[in-house]
């Protein structure tokens, strides 16, 4: 008996982001549609940064999940309309993304507080960080660096 | 191919060698730049270009219906299928210089990809709509750098002006209108180049001006890019570079 796509998105659920593996792929909006297609399961994937070198893992992290819980025949589809924006984010993922130490994405356009010490005084380094997704603050309170998750 | 395929495929061309040059030649960086942060914005950048090459090329190989992918069409093509700008294939000469290409360039880029995002075309919108997002952060960085550089200290400032001497001949080639972008303009495909002029030197006029640089005077344009009619003689040394390993071990994969 096929699963229902209610129990494949929890499996999805579980599959870490290979980048940032506090929060999983359906936190970060990447995963659009998971549907039946005859016998064939469909999951249409958005890239974040079109030119992410994540999203070819995270296809084949998303079929090797699938596989283990006995799906067999799948077809990962990357759609790339809608774009993907960071409002896709789950609260789930934003929270875990500060415990983590990366300030989650505001529309404001950069970080609320320091996902250390939580002082609001932070400064910007540079818009560009350790992944296309992220931007490098500071804080000016505990001195840290820290990551941005910008907006887009 | 239908003629109506036969202009979106060279349009697509277009797009896609812009970003694949460029983003080869800054990809050349990695590792050299001036400071770790801007190694990091050089790479993150290479890398939005490389990303939008694969779907310009990919769209680009699925129009032309010849079984040819967006890798065949990167790798296996010669100079004279180039249809690239003169601009991105200049080389990288010192970091201000690489800097000054990067917003002649994305300040075109955005006005372009913005008038595309409304293309007759879904498939070339839906990319523009894409893209258009990094890029904005593209401009905002090379702007702000220029502006940094520019009204610097009396060195950076030379510099950027002579890279600015240097670079104003190419800025030209973007905004001439030749049969196919007029084909393009007129069924929506594309906007007329030349309308994205007012508003692109408006945009300069301003960074250059808080950069304290002066633009050139010369309206002369370099031209033979884009119809790949005459590419410089840099984009053949750099060809060889990126085709190496396709060329050598035909079909080498990972």
């Amino acid at each position: 008996m096929r699963p229902g796509t209610e129990e494949i998105w929890r499996w999805l659920d579980a599959v870490p982001d290979p980048e940032i593996p506090v929060i999983s792929v359906v936190d970060l909006g990447i995963v659009r549609e998971v549907a039946w297609a005859g016998d064939t399961l469909e999951v249409a994937v958005t890239p974040t940064y079109s030119g992410c070198p994540a999203t070819s893992v995270i296809a084949m992290d998303i079929e090797t999940a699938l596989r283990d819980r006995g799906v067999g025949d799948i077809r990962i589809k990357t759609q790339i309309s809608p774009p993907w924006t960071t409002d896709w984010l789950s609260e789930k993922g934003r929270a875990r993304l500060e415990e983590y130490g990366i300030a989650p994405p505001r529309a404001a356009g950069g970080p609320e507080r320091c996902p250390h010490c939580h002082s609001t005084q932070v400064i910007r380094i540079s818009q560009f960080g350790s992944t296309p997704c992220k931007a490098q603050w500071r804080c000016s309170e505990c001195l840290e660096p820290f990551d941005y998750f910008k907006c887009i | 191919m239908e003629a109506r395929d036969g202009q979106l495929f060279e349009f697509l061309c277009r797009m896609g060698d812009n970003t694949l040059v460029l983003g080869h030649r800054v990809s050349e960086w990695c590792g050299h730049a001036p400071v770790l942060e801007e190694d990091i914005a050089l790479a993150n950048t290479a890398l939005d270009l490389i990303g939008q090459t694969q779907m310009w090329l990919g769209l680009a190989a699925e129009v032309e219906g010849e079984g040819r992918s967006a890798n065949d069409l990167a790798f296996l093509r010669d100079v004279w299928d180039f249809r690239n700008l003169l601009l991105v294939e200049q080389p990288n000469g010192d970091f201000g210089q690489t800097i000054m290409r990067q917003f002649l360039f994305d300040a075109w880029h955005l006005l372009m990809l913005k008038g595309l995002t409304e293309s007759t075309e879904p498939r070339v919108a839906e990319i523009a709509t894409k893209a258009v997002k990094e890029v904005q952060y593209h401009v905002e960085r090379s702007a702000d750098t220029v502006i940094g550089l520019g009204d610097g200290t009396s060195e950076s400032h030379a510099r950027m002006q002579k890279a600015l001497d240097l670079l104003w001949p190419y800025v030209g080639e973007m905004f001439v209108a030749d049969a196919l972008d007029s084909a393009l303009a007129e069924a929506g495909i594309a906007p007329d180049p030349a309308s994205l002029r007012a508003e692109y030197d408006a945009h300069l006029e301003t960074v250059m001006g808080e950069a304290t640089l002066t633009l050139p005077e010369s309206g002369f344009a370099q031209k033979g890019g884009k119809s790949g009619a005459q590419h410089s003689e840099h984009l053949g040394h750099m060809l060889a570079q990126m085709q190496w390993l396709q060329r050598a071990y035909p079909g080498a994969s990972w």
